[in-house]
């Protein structure tokens, strides 16, 4: 009896849950609509299914080419973080450097810095450097917040694995840039892994850096696209909704995919330096 | 110091040299030039620069506009941290109960967390729709202006808000429920201890470190929040959804006063430093942090 009325509530909050996600299956479903249906409701459902909006998208707008941008520019913001964050990292994690409490605050304090605060010195600073409208720019802008939360999270991650496996490596007299690869490295893969997602969710999903510093198709991504998706005589709410959802696929695809892992990484940071004593 | 230990010393200091190097770049300098820009007249269409000292905090202070924007802040992040707070927790006890479809639950809630904020802005200016959007049909075909109405369209960004970062908090809450071991719960009805009395004297005071903390991360995150009301409504109708981050965006790059923006900018700034050192403090105090 216990287990049925369990089992009645179980149903009940993924029914709530599945309600929870209708505004996404609503533009879901909206990009699929025949444009004539559209602004018709009821019928909730349409009368037939159509590519029609996603043929428009994929061939008179400039997402296509702002797929490419997002693409390239979150995959070198996420490579740029990695190589400077990896050693960083190990360092806080590891090695005795003076006033590491000092640099880990501010560290994680600058993942708290405001956009808005910065945006107007990076966009002097960018146009000083000719890289207006460019993706060095936005690499290095991304690469703002990117870098710090790549340090904090990774040296989270090493400072979990068991310190005995390089005082051995180190006994057998394995030089540290070995020891590092041959030992640390494996371990931390699944660490790296959620890592290296979250920094490419958070740039792909950047807007206002994105929107400042980018003049045309040259360099503008995903969310800028989406929001400057031009009407001409009405909102062409179809192929909004079609290009939304291609916006969305690769983030929705990442934190769905690797959902497990994703959570770990996510809580990594924000519950172990928070409650952990030391 | 041994000859190792200062080797490891300088190794250290040598690891982190590049990214410390690319971090001063980009956001250490750029957060003091801020603070400098804040103090000069700069309208680079015009060739513009003149050092005016506190000039813009000044007139700020008397800004109505400017006092405008600090209330919508204000009432966007009360509103949206104490929903998201309420509802997150409530979530993550009713998944905790759950005994099959767990991961399907958390599929749906992160699909909203995953998303660019721009494309929620997308979604749900669609889903306001006065016509044919699905709030106003479900409403018994009301033909409420959602976000054109002024008394409408704050209660309507922050429900889109809510909606993307809400699963956040859920996520948080939920971990920690799960390291709750489970005798104490055995422990509590042995003792005769109802349901109600397990969740006020068990539950709740042990979930209560990790809600401070998702409202910390929330607070700092809804002060700095732009990408949802930019896109969805730009500050209007009327400015009632211009919140600080808005107005200072506006200054910035519509009206190019980039002197008169950036104090704007570091306003936000210093609130958000605040929030953060306040709830460090707190948890601190608590002794959570320690």
């Amino acid at each position: 009896m216990k287990h049925r009325a369990r089992g009645v509530l179980d149903i009940l909050v993924l029914l709530g849950l599945a309600g929870y996600a209708v505004p996404f299956f609503w533009q879901l479903l909206t990009s699929f609509k025949p444009e004539a249906e559209l602004l018709r409701l009821p019928p909730l459902l349409p009368t037939q299914l159509t590519l029609d909006h996603y043929r428009v998208v994929f061939e008179r707008s400039l997402v296509p080419r702002a797929l490419v941008n997002s693409v390239g520019i979150a995959t070198l913001t996420t490579l740029l973080a990695l190589v400077l964050g990896i050693p960083a990292s190990y360092a806080i994690a590891r090695l005795p450097v003076p006033g590491k409490s000092i640099l880990l605050l501010a560290i994680v304090g600058s993942t708290a810095f405001p956009q808005i605060a910065t945006v107007s010195p990076l966009y002097l600073i960018l146009r000083e450097l000719g890289l207006r409208d460019t993706w060095t720019a936005l690499v290095l802008a991304h690469t703002s917040f990117a870098l710090p939360l790549t340090i904090w999270l990774l040296a989270g991650f090493i400072r979990e694995l068991p310190p005995v496996l390089e005082e051995a490596a180190q006994v057998d007299g394995a030089s540290p840039a070995r020891m590092f690869t041959s030992i640390i490295l494996p371990l931390l893969a699944p660490g790296l892994a959620s890592t290296t997602l979250l920094t490419f969710l958070f740039s792909w999903n950047e807007f206002l850096f994105a929107y400042t510093f980018t003049a045309t198709e040259a360099s503008r991504t995903v969310p800028v696209a989406l929001a400057l998706f031009p009407g001409v005589y009405e909102v062409p709410w179809g192929d909004i909704a079609a290009a939304s959802m291609l916006v969305s696929l690769p983030p929705v695809l990442i934190v769905l995919g690797l959902q497990r892992h994703f959570i770990r990484g996510l809580l990594a940071g924000a519950i172990r330096d928070s409650w952990e004593s030391d | 110091m041994t000859a190792r230990e200062r080797r490891s010393r300088r190794h250290g200091l040598l690891l982190l040299a590049p990214a410390l190097t690319m971090l001063g770049l980009l956001t250490a300098y750029p957060g003091l030039y801020v603070l400098w820009l804040s103090l000069q007249h700069r309208v680079p269409v015009f060739g513009i620069t003149e050092f005016i000292g506190f000039g813009h905090y000044v007139f700020l202070g008397q800004d109505p506009r400017f006092w405008s924007a600090a209330r919508t802040t204000g009432l966007f992040t009360v509103v949206s941290v104490l929903v998201e707070v309420v509802l997150g927790v409530l979530l993550a006890l009713a998944l905790r109960a759950q005994r099959r479809g767990r991961g399907l639950g958390f599929s749906l809630l992160l699909l909203a967390w995953a998303m660019p904020a721009v494309v929620t802005a997308k979604l749900f200016e669609w889903l306001y729709h006065p016509s044919a959007g699905l709030i106003n049909v479900l409403l018994a075909h009301r033909t409420l202006n959602w976000l054109g109405d002024p008394g409408l369209a704050l209660p309507a960004v922050i429900m889109a808000d809510v909606w993307r970062t809400m699963p956040f908090v859920v996520i948080l809450a939920h971990a920690r429920l799960l390291t709750i071991p489970t005798e104490i719960y055995e422990a509590a009805q042995v003792d005769g201890a109802g349901r109600l009395a397990t969740l006020r004297h068990i539950t709740l005071p042990l979930l209560s470190q990790i809600v401070l903390i998702a409202a910390l991360f929330r607070t700092l995150d809804a002060l700095r929040a732009f990408d949802i009301m930019y896109v969805l409504t730009g500050g209007g109708p009327a400015n009632t959804t211009e919140t600080l981050t808005i107005y200072a965006y506006r200054s910035l790059f519509q009206m190019l006063q980039l002197g008169f923006g950036s104090a704007i900018g570091v306003i936000v700034f210093g609130l958000v430093m605040a929030v953060a050192w306040m709830y460090l403090r707190l948890l601190w105090r608590e002794g959570l942090a320690a």
